[in-house]
């Protein structure tokens, strides 16, 4: 039984701020930033805004590419590590708005960046599984990153939404296999009460990243028995803009391959929207029918989910049907002074309400 | 204490579940139990999530939920297919609000009950 995404859908907000105005605060060169870190700007959630909110408008697309009914989806979780409530899910905010409840199944997970894709991996089990006919994953932040932390540059705020099911005539990319790869690394925290996460710095990097990304994705492909030349587009999570590049490198992909789910530099790191927007990114602009996509997930902690999907037709039913992710991107935009960025992120300290 | 309120509220507030009068069609949000024509045989309607800018105002002194948000623009939207909400223009600049403006219905938090109280979220428009 072939099993896969029928229908996705991704949001990211109007607001930006550029990668020079950050430096300029803090007195950092903003062309080390932009040539070493391949960051120029990034997105910011309005006052309004947050993951609810985020994840509400990727699912809403999400459903309108899919044509299904809501209260058909079996399960609905959300992957972010901004969720909020830290007790109270989000997505039993997101289903009632989209009229899915009562008959659905509702997690909130947690996994650092990989929190959308392991959504992914568990509602495609439950799809295969024959336990229910669709499920929904979404990926969604409104990252923190604290102020003067290399991480201000690109923690940004989106997602995107992901419905699994089995009607053939509806499947738009096919899973065709996955794998896990998931160690016990310390490289990125946040603990309990704390505002802002905290990292290792350069230990993010080979132990980290590159170790889990590049075994997730090594792996995968010799499982099914490909090369980079047998798979037309790879996505790999986009801390910054210059990893998913040189993760693809040691995997042996050309840049060509990885640039039409590159929104790093001109959004950000969305966190546990990252990689799924990249595969939705692909999904919008390159993908052809029979293309293959690799995407790979990276959660600090450590762990990497992948994927390889296969593109069928349907994309080119499905894709126009709702605002796509780099007319988002690139579209309507307004850019914050670092005093504005600051007030929308809740980074001033204010008199409580009276 | 407002969770009970919101609670009840969120069929209009989530979905802008509201409905129309099957005598003269006319469509109403919140749900009304009789019509102005003396009609009280009014069915759900599901209102349409798009619309134009009918009037507007700028609030400069907000209350106090909203105070960090000011100045920002409120409007009357007439909607595609029936009716008119009022709600907070969000995601535009203040100089593009204009009556006529196409405007697509958006789903936000509208305020946060305190410190440590819950998320009420809504609609809100914003210029497409």
């Amino acid at each position: 039984m072939a099993v896969g995404i029928i229908g996705y859908g991704a949001y990211v907000p109007r607001y930006r701020i550029k990668a020079e105005e950050i430096a300029a605060q803090w007195g950092d060169d903003p062309e080390v930033i932009k040539r070493g870190l391949l960051l120029y700007e990034k997105t910011v959630p309005n006052q309004d805004e947050d993951t609810v909110t985020i994840a509400y408008q990727a699912a809403k697309y999400a459903l309108v590419r899919a044509g299904i009914d809501p209260k058909e989806i079996g399960a609905i979780y959300i992957g972010s590590e901004s969720h909020p409530y830290a007790v109270k899910p989000s997505g039993t905010i997101v289903a009632e708005a989209l009229g899915m409840t009562p008959e659905i199944h509702i997690a909130d997970y947690e996994f650092a960046c990989k929190a959308g894709a392991e959504a992914m991996f568990v509602c495609y089990s439950h799809v295969k599984s024959g336990n229910m006919k669709y499920a929904m994953a979404i990926g969604a932040d409104t990252s923190q990153g604290a102020p003067a932390d290399a991480l201000e540059y690109s923690a940004a705020a989106g997602g995107s939404a992901f419905i699994f099911g089995s009607d053939e005539e509806k499947i738009i990319a096919e899973v065709l296999y996955t794998y896990s790869f998931t160690t016990d690394t310390p490289d990125f925290w946040r603990r309990e009460h704390q505002m802002y996460p905290q990292h290792g710095g350069r230990f993010t990097g080979e132990p980290a990243y590159f170790k889990h990304v590049v075994s997730a994705g090594r792996n995968i492909m010799e499982m099914a028995g490909l090369t980079a030349k047998d798979i037309q587009w790879a996505v790999f999570h986009m801390p910054n803009g210059k990893f998913p590049l040189r993760a693809g490198q040691k995997l042996g992909f050309k840049k060509e391959q990885i640039e039409p789910g590159w929104v790093v530099p001109w959004q950000g790191n969305t966190y546990s929207g990252a990689s799924p927007n990249g595969l939705t990114a692909t999904l919008d602009s390159a993908a052809k029918p029979g293309d293959l996509i690799l995407m790979v997930s990276f959660g600090s902690g450590a762990g990497s989910d992948s994927f390889i999907f296969r593109v069928t037709e349907r994309i080119n039913e499905v894709r126009d049907m709702v605002p796509k992710l780099w007319d988002l991107i690139h579209g309507r935009k307004f850019y914050l002074t670092y005093g504005q960025y600051a007030k929308f992120r809740g980074k001033i300290h204010l008199n409580p309400d009276v | 204490m407002i969770v009970p309120r919101h609670y009840k509220e969120m069929p209009q507030r989530y979905k802008l579940q509201g409905n129309r009068c099957k005598a003269c069609g006319k469509v109403f949000l919140p749900p009304r139990l009789v019509c102005p024509c003396g009609s009280q045989d009014l069915e759900d309607y599901n209102l349409s999530w798009r619309g134009k800018i009918l009037t507007f105002t700028i609030i400069r002194t907000p209350p106090v939920q909203f105070k960090y948000q000011k100045p920002y623009a409120v409007a009357v939207v007439e909607l595609d297919g029936g009716g008119t909400i009022q709600c907070q223009v969000t995601d535009t600049p203040l100089e593009e609000v204009e009556i006529g403006k196409e405007v697509e219905i958006v789903f936000r938090k509208i305020f946060s009950e305190g410190e440590a109280g819950i998320h009420c979220y809504g609609y809100k428009c914003r210029v497409v």
